[in-house]
C-alpha cells in the first residue's frame, strides 16, 4: 500500500492570520537537565537496589503517566476536538513540546522501575501468583507503546514542525491532530486496564 | 440521474510530490515485532527463554528494517535535511534509552545467546524509530532544491 505525499492546494495553503509563523522550540530545551536528573535518579536507584527508591520511581512515574494519559485522552482530547483551528493551534504550540519531554520520561521510569520490582518482589517467577497479571501488563503496555510511538509521536512531531513553516497547511494539520486525538483517547482507554492490573496485582 | 459534478480544480503540487513508498506502515510493523519478543522474553524470564520464536521475529524486523532502508534510499525528491535533523537527534535519544536497557540486562544477569538476541532486538529498534520519526515529519516538507 503506497501512501501519496499530499498535494498542497490553494485552499489548504491559506492560512488565517492567526496562523502566521511561530517560534517555539519543539524540544524545550530548559526542560533536558529535569529529564536527566530524573533519569540518573532512576539508573542510581536500580543500581543500588534500593526497594524504596524502585517503588517510588514505579508508582509516582506510572501514577503521574496514568494521570496524563486519561487527562489527555478522555478530557483534554475532546475538548481540543470542540475547539476553532485557531484555539487548538495556539494550545498545541504550548502543550505538545512540553509532552515530548515529560511523557517519554514518565514512561521510562515507569517500566524501568516497574521491571526491577517485579523482580525484587519474585513476581517474574512463573509460580508467582501474579505473573498472569503481570503478562497481562506487559501486552497491554506493549499495545500502548505501538500506538504511542508508531503514531501518536510521528503526528505530534509532524504538527510542530508544520507549524513552524512560514505558511502552515491547515488541511494537514487538522488532519494530524485528529490521529493524536484518537490515539490519546485510545491510550487513554487502555491506561484504565493498566489501572485494573496493578491494583490486582497489589491487592493479591 | 444524477449529474455529473467535475471534481474541483488542484492547485500545483510541491515538487516531488506524489506515491511514496508504505516506510511508516513498515516502521509501525517493526516496532510490532520487537515489542513482541519482547514480551515473549519476559513473559518467560527468569526461566530459560525458548530462542525460536524470538530469533524468527528479530530476523523478521531486521529484515523489514533493511527493505525500509532500500525503499528510502530510493525516494527521489526529498527533503533529507530534515530528515537528517529529525532522525539524528531521535537516534541520540534512543541511543541513551537503549544503551539503559542494555545496561539493565546486563545488570540482571543476562548472559549468552540471550544477551545476544535482546542486543539484537535493542540495535532493530534504535534504528527503526529516528527512521519512522525522520519520514514522518520529512514527508510534509517541500523536497531539497
Amino acid at each position: 500500500m503506497a501512501t501519496v505525499a499530499e498535494p498542497i492546494t490553494a485552499q489548504t495553503t491559506t492560512a488565517p492570520a492567526s496562523l502566521a509563523r511561530r517560534d517555539f522550540q519543539i524540544v524545550p530545551l530548559q526542560g533536558l537537565p529535569v529529564v536527566a536528573v530524573v533519569i540518573v535518579g532512576m539508573v542510581v536507584a536500580i543500581a543500588t537496589n534500593s526497594h524504596w527508591a524502585i517503588d517510588f520511581y514505579h508508582v509516582a512515574g506510572g501514577g503521574l503517566w496514568t494521570a496524563f494519559d486519561l487527562f489527555l485522552g478522555l478530557v483534554l482530547g475532546p475538548i481540543i476536538g470542540t475547539m476553532s483551528i485557531s484555539s487548538r493551534i495556539e494550545l498545541v504550540t504550548r502543550l505538545m513540546p512540553k509532552l515530548v519531554l515529560i511523557v517519554p520520561t514518565l514512561v521510562t521510569m515507569t517500566l524501568g522501575a516497574g521491571f526491577q520490582l517485579a523482580r525484587q518482589l519474585g513476581n517474574l517467577a512463573p509460580h508467582s501468583p501474579v505473573h498472569n497479571w503481570l503478562l497481562a501488563s506487559y501486552i497491554v503496555v506493549g499495545v500502548m507503546a505501538t500506538i504511542a510511538i508508531g503514531l501518536l509521536e510521528p503526528a505530534n512531531i509532524a504538527v510542530l514542525f508544520e507549524l513552524r513553516k512560514p505558511v502552515p497547511n491547515v488541511a494537514r494539520i487538522q488532519r494530524l491532530m485528529k490521529v493524536f486525538i484518537y490515539t490519546a483517547g485510545i491510550t487513554g482507554l487502555m491506561q484504565i486496564a493498566t489501572l485494573v492490573i496493578m491494583t490486582k496485582i497489589a491487592s493479591t | 440521474m444524477e449529474a455529473h459534478v467535475p471534481e474541483a480544480p488542484r492547485g500545483p503540487a510541491v515538487p516531488g510530490d506524489g506515491p511514496l513508498p508504505p516506510i511508516q506502515q513498515i516502521a509501525v510493523a517493526v516496532i510490532v515485532l520487537i515489542v513482541s519478543g519482547g514480551i515473549f522474553t519476559a513473559a518467560h524470564l527468569p526461566r530459560h527463554v525458548p530462542q525460536g520464536p524470538t530469533i524468527a521475529l528479530l530476523a523478521a524486523a531486521a529484515v523489514l528494517l533493511a527493505v525500509n532502508v532500500v525503499l528510502l534510499s530510493r525516494i527521489g525528491p526529498f527533503n533529507w535535511r530534515v530528515f537528517r535533523q529529525v532522525a539524528g537527534w531521535v537516534l541520540v535519544a534512543y541511543v541513551v534509552i537503549a544503551g539503559m536497557l542494555e545496561y539493565v540486562f546486563i545488570y540482571d544477569q543476562t548472559r549468552g545467546s540471550q544477551l545476544v538476541i535482546l542486543t539484537g532486538m535493542l540495535a532493530v529498534f534504535m534504528l527503526n524509530i529516528p527512521i519512522l520519526l525522520g519520514f514522518s515529519v520529512a514527508r510534509f516538507q517541500a523536497p531539497d532544491s
